[in-house]
C-alpha cells in the first residue's frame, strides 16, 4: 500500500508538507470510524485507504464495523432508498429492530476516543452512547440527501442533531439543522489498484478476457447493480446509438454485503440486454480492482447515468484517466463536471445516446474533455485533499473561531 | 533596513454549509444580508481557489448564479464588475452587494422575482479557516524573493488575498513588509496589483518580477 510521502509525485511537495503540518497538530488526537461493512462500496473502499494514512500522520486512527442480520439490512436499504426521495412505509417493529441491532452493537463496541465518525445512516443510534462520554461526534453523511421522504428524515433528524457535526458531500444535501455542517466532497486514490497508471499491453488483456473487442468504440459504465445506478436506461441509451454505430456496451460492477436487492437488478439488466452479443453484463468479484481500472482506461466513452447519487466516485476515477466522461446532473456529479468542459452532464436516456454518438464521432472534442477533467479531479478530488479536511475538521471540534492558528 | 524576518504561512480551509438556500433574487438578498461575513468571503473568493488554475476567473458566486440560473444577464453583471480589490472590510463589500440589487430591482423594466431551476437552488456556505507555519522565513529581500519561488499557491493566497480582506489588515503581507524593509516602490507597486485577473502561479511570477534582485 503506498505511504503519504508516494504522493508527491501526482499532487507537489507543498501539499504533502501541509499534511504534515496538520497532522502535526492533529496527532494528539483518537480518531474512530464506524461504519457498516468491511468491503464494497465506496465507504469501505475510502477508509480502506484513509485510516492506514491518517496512522502514518501519526494520528491514532481505528475502524470498526457493525454487525447487522439480512432484516437489519433490508431495512437500512429501504431507508437509503428514502433518503433518496423512493417511497418506502416502515412499520413500528421494524424501526425498533433498526435502534436494537445499533444498540447491541454499541454494548459490544469501545467508543472511548477524541472523535468519532459515524458513517451513512446505519449506525447513527451508536450516537445513544455519546451521554456517557466527554468526546466528539460526527456524522458523515454519503448518500445524496436533497429529497429525503418525510419518515426517514424525521427519524435520523433526530439523532443527527446529537452530534456536534455533520458532513455532506455536496451543498444541496445541506438543510436547517441545529449541527453544525461542512462540505467534504469524497475523493479518488490515484495510486490505488484501481486508478494507477496501467501499461497498454494489461489493458488489451483484459479486454481479451472478457471477449470485449478493442477495436471498436466501447462505452463503459462502472457501478454496482442497483437501480438508482439505471443500468436499464444505459442499455436503452445504448441501443439508439447502435443503430448508428458499430458499438459496444460494458456494464460492470460488484456488489456489496449490505446490499440485498442486487441480484434481482442483475437479473433485470440481463434481460433487458436480450441476448444482444455486444452487451457485457460483468458481475465482478470484490478484488476486481485492476480490471475495472483496465475496462476505464480501454473505453471510448464512460457513462455513469445515474438517477441518484451520493457523489459517484466512478465519475471521478474516469476523469483521472483522462475519459470523457457523460453522466446525470445528480448528488455530487455537478460538482465534478462543469458541462461541456470538463465533461458531459444529461438528463434523460435520449439527452445521453445524443452526446454518446457526439463524443464518438468527435474524439478531438472528446480528449478535451478528458484532458480538462483530469486536471479539475487532480485540483480538487484527491484523496490527500480528503485526508486534510477530515484531520481539519477534528480539530476544529476543539476551536471555536472561524480563523484557526494552528 | 533589516525588517524583523518575515514568516511565510500558509492557510487550508474547511467548507461550512449554512443550511440556508434562495430560490429567487430577493431570496438571495435576504441571504447576503443575513450570513456572517465569512460567508460574504467565501462566495466571493471560492472559485479562486478550486480552479486557480484557470485564467481568467470566473465570477463571484452571487454573480454566476443570477446569471445562470435566474437568467438576469444585467444584474449578473452588476454583480461581476464589482472590483473586489478596492474593498478592505468585508461589511463594505456586503452593502455594495446589496445597494446593486436594491438598485436593479427598482429600476428593473420586468418582474422580479422569478425562480431559479429546481434543484438549482444557491446554497450559503461559509469556510473556516486555518492558518499553519510553512518553516520558512525571510531575513532579507533577496531571501524572500527566492522563498516566494517555491513556497505553496496556498501561501501566496493568504499573504495576499487572506491577510487583506478576511482578517481585514488593510493592506497585503507582502507589501507591508516590504515597506519596513524600505522597498515602498515594489511594495506599492504590488498593492496596486489587482490580484483578482490573475491565477496564482500568474500571481506569483508578477511579484517575483516586481521585486528588484
Amino acid at each position: 500500500m503506498a505511504s503519504v510521502k508516494d504522493y508527491k509525485d501526482v499532487v507537489g511537495t507543498s501539499v504533502i508538507e501541509e499534511l504534515y503540518a496538520v497532522g502535526e497538530k492533529a496527532g494528539a488526537l483518537k480518531i474512530q470510524h464506524v461504519n457498516s461493512t468491511a468491503v464494497g462500496g465506496g465507504v469501505a473502499e475510502i477508509l480502506t485507504r484513509l485510516v492506514p494514512m491518517m496512522r502514518e500522520l501519526g494520528v491514532d486512527a481505528r475502524w470498526d464495523v457493525i454487525k447487522g442480520g439480512e432484516k437489519f439490512f433490508a431495512i437500512t436499504k429501504k431507508m437509503h432508498n428514502a433518503l433518496h426521495g423512493v417511497p418506502e412505509t416502515f412499520t413500528q417493529d421494524e424501526w425498533d429492530h433498526f435502534i436494537e441491532v445499533d444498540r447491541d452493537n454499541a454494548r459490544q463496541m469501545n467508543f472511548e476516543n477524541d472523535v468519532v465518525f459515524i458513517h451513512d445512516p446505519q449506525p447513527i443510534g451508536l450516537v445513544e452512547e455519546r451521554t456517557h462520554l466527554n468526546n466528539k461526534w460526527v456524522w458523515r453523511c454519503h448518500i445524496d440527501f436533497s429529497e429525503p421522504r418525510e419518515n426517514v428524515w424525521l427519524f435520523l433528524k433526530d439523532y443527527i442533531e446529537r452530534f456536534d457535526g455533520a458532513i455532506f458531500s455536496a451543498p444541496a444535501f445541506s438543510r436547517p439543522l441545529k449541527t453544525r455542517q461542512f462540505l467534504i466532497s469524497p475523493s479518488i486514490d490515484p495510486l490505488s489498484d484501481k486508478n494507477r497508471e496501467l501499461d497498454d499491453e494489461y489493458v488489451r488483456s483484459i479486454f481479451e478476457r472478457f471477449e470485449i473487442d478493442i477495436k471498436r468504440p466501447v462505452i463503459t459504465q462502472i457501478s454496482r447493480f442497483d437501480y438508482l445506478k439505471d443500468p436499464v436506461g444505459v442499455i436503452k441509451a445504448y441501443k439508439l446509438v447502435k443503430r448508428y454505430i458499430d458499438c459496444q456496451l460494458v456494464l460492470a460492477g460488484g456488489g456489496a454485503t449490505d446490499d440485498p436487492e442486487g441480484e434481482k437488478v442483475l437479473a433485470d439488466v440481463r434481460n433487458a440486454a436480450d441476448g444482444d452479443n455486444d452487451i457485457f453484463v460483468l458481475l465482478l468479484p470484490p478484488s476486481s480492482d485492476l480490471e475495472i481500472n483496465a475496462l476505464q482506461r480501454g473505453s471510448t466513452v464512460v457513462l455513469q447515468k445515474s438517477l441518484r447519487e451520493g457523489f459517484g466516485l466512478t465519475v471521478a476515477e474516469a476523469m483521472w484517466k483522462g475519459k470523457p466522461v457523460i453522466a446525470s446532473a445528480v448528488g455530487g456529479i455537478p460538482l465534478q463536471i462543469k458541462h461541456k468542459y470538463s465533461g458531459i452532464l444529461t438528463h434523460s436516456i435520449e439527452g445521453t445516446a445524443y452526446w454518446m454518438k457526439q463524443l464518438i464521432n468527435e474524439p478531438s472534442f472528446a480528449r478535451e474533455l478528458g484532458r480538462n477533467g483530469r486536471e479539475h479531479i487532480k485540483q480538487n478530488f484527491l484523496i490527500t485533499r480528503h485526508l486534510r479536511e477530515y484531520l481539519l475538521l477534528s480539530l476544529s471540534l476543539f476551536h471555536d473561531k472561524d480563523i484557526v492558528y494552528l | 533596513m533589516t525588517p524583523t524576518p518575515f514568516e511565510f504561512k500558509s492557510r487550508l480551509i474547511l467548507t461550512e454549509l449554512l443550511g440556508r438556500r434562495a430560490a429567487t433574487l430577493p431570496e438571495l438578498m435576504d441571504g447576503i444580508r443575513g450570513v456572517p461575513l465569512s460567508s460574504i468571503y467565501h462566495h466571493t473568493h471560492r472559485f479562486l481557489q478550486q480552479h486557480h488554475f484557470l485564467s481568467p476567473e470566473p465570477p463571484n458566486d452571487f454573480a454566476y448564479w443570477v446569471t445562470n440560473m435566474l437568467n438576469e444577464d444585467v444584474a449578473g453583471e452588476m454583480l461581476a464588475s464589482i472590483d473586489v480589490t478596492q474593498f478592505s472590510r468585508l461589511s463594505d463589500l456586503r452593502l455594495r452587494f446589496l445597494e446593486l440589487l436594491e438598485g436593479y430591482i427598482k429600476g428593473a423594466d420586468h418582474r422580479i422575482g422569478g425562480r431559479c431551476p429546481e434543484g438549482e437552488e444557491f446554497h450559503f456556505m461559509s469556510s473556516r479557516i486555518f492558518v499553519v507555519p510553512t518553516g520558512k522565513a525571510a531575513s532579507s529581500v533577496a531571501e524572500f524573493k527566492e522563498i516566494l519561488k517555491t513556497v505553496s499557491i496556498h501561501s501566496i493566497y493568504f499573504h495576499m488575498f487572506e491577510a487583506k480582506l478576511r482578517l481585514e489588515k488593510g493592506d497585503n503581507d507582502f507589501s507591508t513588509w516590504l515597506r519596513r524593509a524600505g522597498r515602498e516602490s515594489e511594495a506599492d507597486q504590488i498593492s496596486k496589483l489587482d490580484p483578482y485577473t490573475f491565477t496564482l502561479e500568474g500571481l506569483r511570477e508578477k511579484i517575483i518580477n516586481i521585486i528588484a534582485d
